[in-house]
């Protein structure tokens, strides 16, 4: 038991194990459990699913901004043959929203239209066409409000409100928190500098449109099949929307096809199948066009950012004071936790000792936004990054040097009371700076090519759960059966990034059997204990540690009954290859199918569960929710481009990045994730981004939208740092959103190595360049991004004393429970 | 407007009654129980609807079966030979080129056109065959290793497929030397 309010004694119980070295599972390049499933086709996404008598369904998108509905007239629909039912607004009146204060959305649209693409009316008849047919024969009349499509006019316009709760006027959200005096800090400081930044907005871009299959019994129960992956929240969006107990709503989440954040939340479609199923007593598809997709998004916010930050000439910061505008969309989401994520990290990677944070959202008639991947980090991390190398040219220091001696010691705590645990930042550095030849290239390019250098941190999971709660983030539940066979139960939703193999290996890890041997049953509510979903980089984490300890019950058993046949005690046994035997004797043992069936005859059926709540959090104050985490990963990434001056063209030929992982449990598996990661950066950095004229959706498809294909995607070279996190299972940290943060600022320090200009806005396209290329051949300011930052009252700030960051001891878990 | 069509796929024969307007894409999917082929976009924008006619990769949301009828059409149910995997599926399996795994089956098309006609292609040549090919999750890296390292097991004695499933299964992977 340690100070500081964190209790380590729920992780005790898996210390012993995470550390131990001696792994056969834990660290090997291993197929995926699931692969061969993917390779061959037969893996099921939601779409797949076709069922007897199975209806199609279809939503009639709007074609407002921002409208009240006058009259909606289904009735040509209803009488067109082939139609079996049609519903709108009225139908699902009760209203849900993924956080308990943002419930804020409907199924379909009551009274009143926010996006042009919000679904007003749903139909299902016998095939997708007559739905279609349908919709067109839907009359809805419209009377029109005015349209709010930015953060300023959504700050100026207070009479015309898009929703009726928050801030006031169109304001959803603000937030203003201060740790220690920042202005005393910059009364301090020998160079203060400010800086603007913008970040657009876009889409995951899931190679999957999402979709849902609902079924509803005669005896009263409903199945959803969906491509979500937080089946546990649609599960509760269900009971509530539909008012049916929880305990007949099942919930399956099929293998959704990329998810990035943006099938997590509950969706229109969601619901909609669900009733009308329950109105045809028929199975209801609905599978989302891929326009419909860029309507429902939940993509990156756009973010406009205003920083600044004191240094003395030795190099410390003393203050950094930080604002942030959230861009939100028409509702919620996850936005009020967003907002907060674009002030939180900032302090985990280098130490600020005050700091303060003032943000707000916003909403406007456009899609919602939500997470992706990185959630509302890599926004401020991207201001950061870049403020940070403008600070280190001003004050000509190397801003590799600088960022390690500047980089947070490891078990502290930060100025807003995160705690930070292991911390490989410095290795990172120097493995990227190494790997890159940085030092050798670093301004010494020849004009048009160069080199930037960006580092971050991110969370493994958030402490807190998204609707308050006192239960675990995480539960497993292991069987083994007589045969020898292992199965292992669990709630989370694997999206691609491996969460299934991870369950296998770390069970397969414990009870010493091969990862071949251990079934994976996951992401249905019916059959597996809650996991909340993979969201926030939590599931390794925090399912890993659940499956640890129910394995560990279960081994527990078998060691009790394996120890009496084999004349010793428990705590001289080991479990491994398929094995049971005595440590001071190897060759006395037992097959692992042998212990089964002798435990079994002891005990009776042989299963047990473990869960996962994570941490207490230090902070104490209001918004000290949001950021907390077991532990944070760092990395490190080094960007080449290559910028053509005449055309403003930029190519990446090489991107090197480190990642701390704290302990990788299949080594392939976080390079994947590490590369998806550099890829998908490059994409918002380059050229993604979620744009609107008059009022409607620019660029609604795959084409226009446009993302980097094997052509423009540059060779990544993966370097993984280990630091054995002692909370990790066997001490594994986050691999699947850390890694983009850095990228995009990378690349705009590497543009200004290659040709003097900063461009402070993202995405970098080839306008911008040229455009900051001609200020500068004309002496102005080489530099393209916001201007401004519109004025607005910020709330008087909660005061918090920071701590001392400082290396704590007493946050060091001791390693023998 | 229905019509019947005749269409051979996975080197089976069918014999539908489906409308002429539509594809081939849900065709297959829908009519036959193929859902191993995706659809990401069904405007022929990202290539995961890819299948193979006469062995060239064809987007089969933009595919009429009319125009295929008579044609041998191969999807990635066609791909193993009874119960044993082509090597393209064990690497992409192996070296993680399968994360979400849903542009998998389109790229395994393409990427078996471009081995059918260059058994040893550059990493450039595997980029600009699979080009049309999206993928959101993998950036692509282990994609082109697992072409590369497919295209190597293909050129020289396979060994027993299924043992090297399971031992990628428990042990792991072993990458063979690079030989270009
Ligand atoms: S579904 Fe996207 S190209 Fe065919
Ligand atoms: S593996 Fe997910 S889109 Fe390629």
């Amino acid at each position: 038991m340690s100070t500081n309010g964190y209790d380590d004694r729920k992780n005790r119980t898996n210390l012993g194990s995470h550390l131990k070295k001696e792994t056969s599972v834990v660290g090997r390049p291993l197929m995926k459990v699931d692969a061969m499933a993917k390779v061959t086709g037969q893996a099921t996404y939601a779409d797949d699913i076709h069922l007897p008598r199975m209806a199609y369904a279809r939503m009639l998108p709007s074609t407002q901004p921002h409208a009240r509905i006058v009259r909606i007239d289904t009735s040509k629909a209803e009488a067109l043959p082939g139609v079996l039912a049609v519903i709108t607004g009225q139908d699902l009146p009760i209203k849900y929203g993924i956080l308990p204060v943002s419930q804020d959305e409907t199924a379909l649209a009551v009274d009143k239209v926010r996006f042009v693409g919000e679904p007003v009316a749903a139909v299902a008849a016998v095939d997708e066409e007559t739905a279609e047919r349908a919709l067109e024969l839907i009359e809805v009349e419209y009377e029109p409000l005015k349209p709010i499509m930015s953060i300023e006019e959504a700050l100026e316009e207070t009479e015309v409100r898009i929703q009726e709760y928050g801030h006031g006027g169109n304001i959803h959200k603000m937030v203003s928190l201060q740790f220690g005096d920042v202005e005393e800090g910059f009364a301090e400081a020998d160079y203060v500098r400010e800086d603007l930044f913008f970040y657009q907005g876009n889409n995951h871009l899931a190679m999957e449109e999402h979709s849902a299959v609902a079924y509803y019994s005669p005896d009263g129960k409903l199945t959803l099949w969906s491509s979500t992956q937080t089946p546990h929240y649609v599960h509760r969006a269900l009971a509530k929307v539909l008012e049916l107990p929880p305990s007949r709503i099942r919930v399956i989440a099929c293998h959704p096809g990329g998810g990035f954040g943006g099938k997590s939340d509950p969706f229109h479609h969601e619901i909609c199948a669900a009733k009308l199923a329950m109105i045809t007593g028929r199975p209801v598809k609905i599978t989302l066009t891929r326009e419909e997709v860029f309507y429902a998004h939940r993509g990156r916010h756009p973010v406009l950012m205003w920083v600044k930050t004191g240094v003395k000439k030795t190099g410390e910061i003393t203050a950094m004071h930080f604002r942030s505008m959230l861009d939100g969309g028409a509702y919620g989401s996850y936005g009020v936790a967003t907002t907060y994520y674009t002030g939180a990290l900032q302090t985990v990677t280098y130490k600020i000792p005050r700091y303060k944070f003032e943000g707000l959202r916003v909403f406007t008639n456009k899609p919602p936004c939500g997470p992706k991947r990185g959630h509302g980090t890599p926004q401020p991390r991207f201001a950061l990054e870049i403020h940070f190398d403008k600070i280190c040219e001003d004050m000509g220091w190397d801003p590799a040097e600088w960022r390690k001696q500047q980089a947070c010691e490891p078990f502290s705590l930060t100025a807003n009371y995160l705690r930070i645990t292991t911390i490989g930042l410095k290795e990172c550095i120097d493995k990227v700076v190494e790997a890159s030849g940085f030092k050798e290239k670093f301004r010494k390019l020849p004009y048009g090519r160069g080199v930037g250098l960006a580092c971050s941190a991110y969370l493994s999971g958030a402490n807190l759960p998204i609707y308050w709660n006192d239960m675990p983030h995480s539960g497993a539940m292991v069987k083994v059966d007589r045969g020898g066979g292992v199965t292992v139960y669990c709630g989370s939703t694997d999206i691609g990034q491996g969460s299934n193999s991870v369950l296998a290996y770390v069970v397969a890890e414990v009870l010493g059997v091969r990862p071949q041997d251990v079934a994976v049953v996951t992401a249905d509510t019916d059959l597996t204990p809650v996991d909340l979903g993979s969201y926030s980089s939590r599931v390794t984490v925090m399912t890993g540690n659940a499956a640890i300890e129910a394995a560990q019950k279960v081994r527990d058993q078998l060691f009790q009954a394996a120890a009496d046949e084999l004349g010793t005690t428990p705590d001289n046994l080991e479990a491994a290859g398929g094995r049971i035997f005595r440590r001071d004797d190897p060759g006395v043992g037992l097959p692992f199918a042998k212990a089964a069936q002798l435990a079994e005859a002891r005990f009776g059926t042989l299963a047990a569960v473990g869960s996962f709540t994570p941490p207490k959090t230090p902070g104490r104050y209001k918004g000290a929710g949001v950021g907390p985490s077991p532990s944070y990963s760092y990395t490190a990434c080094v960007v080449e481009v290559e910028v053509d001056p005449e055309t403003g063209w930029v190519r990446v030929p090489k991107v090197w990045i480190a990642h701390d992982i704290g302990r990788a449990l299949n080594p392939i598996l976080v390079e994947g994730q590490a590369e998806g990661s550099v890829y998908m950066g490059l994409g918002e950095a380059l050229m993604e981004e979620q744009v609107f004229r008059r009022n409607l959706h620019k660029i609604p498809s795959m084409l226009d939208y446009k993302s980097p294909t094997f052509l423009e995607t540059p060779d990544i070279e993966t370097i993984l740092v280990e630091t054995n996190d002692p909370h990790g299972p066997f001490g594994a940290k986050e691999a699947g959103q850390g890694p983009l943060l850095p990228v995009p600022p990378a690349l705009c320090n590497a543009i200004y190595d290659a040709v003097g200009v900063r461009i402070d806005e993202l995405p970098v396209t080839p306008d911008k360049i040229l455009k900051a290329l001609e200020r500068k051949a004309k002496g102005q300011e080489p530099r393209v991004g916001p201007e401004r930052m519109p004025e607005v009252e910020w709330v008087e700030p909660i005061y918090v004393e920071p701590p001392s960051l400082e290396h704590d001891p007493s946050l060091v878990p001791s390693a023998n429970p | 407007m229905k019509q019947l069509i005749s269409l051979r796929v996975n080197g089976e024969l069918y014999e539908l009654y489906v409308p002429v307007h539509k594809t081939l894409l849900e065709v297959l999917r829908e009519d036959l129980g193929l859902t191993g082929t995706k659809h990401g976009c069904e405007l022929g924008e990202c290539g995961a609807c890819t299948v193979l006619v006469d062995g060239e990769p064809v987007l089969s949301c933009l595919t009429l079966p009319v125009e295929v009828q008579g044609r041998d059409i191969v999807t990635v149910e066609g791909l193993a030979e009874n119960s044993v995997p082509h090597p393209l599926q064990v690497t992409f399996a192996e070296l993680n080129a399968a994360q979400c795994g849903y542009c998998t089956p389109g790229m395994l098309m393409s990427a078996k056109a471009l081995l059918d006609r260059n058994p040893n292609p550059t990493p450039e040549e595997v980029r600009e065959a699979l080009a049309g090919n999206l993928c959101r999750c993998t950036g692509y890296v282990k994609i082109v290793e697992a072409v590369r390292l497919a295209a190597r097991r293909l050129q020289g004695d396979l060994g027993n497929i299924v043992e090297e499933i399971e031992r990628a299964l428990n042990e792991g992977v072993v990458q063979e030397p690079e030989s270009r």
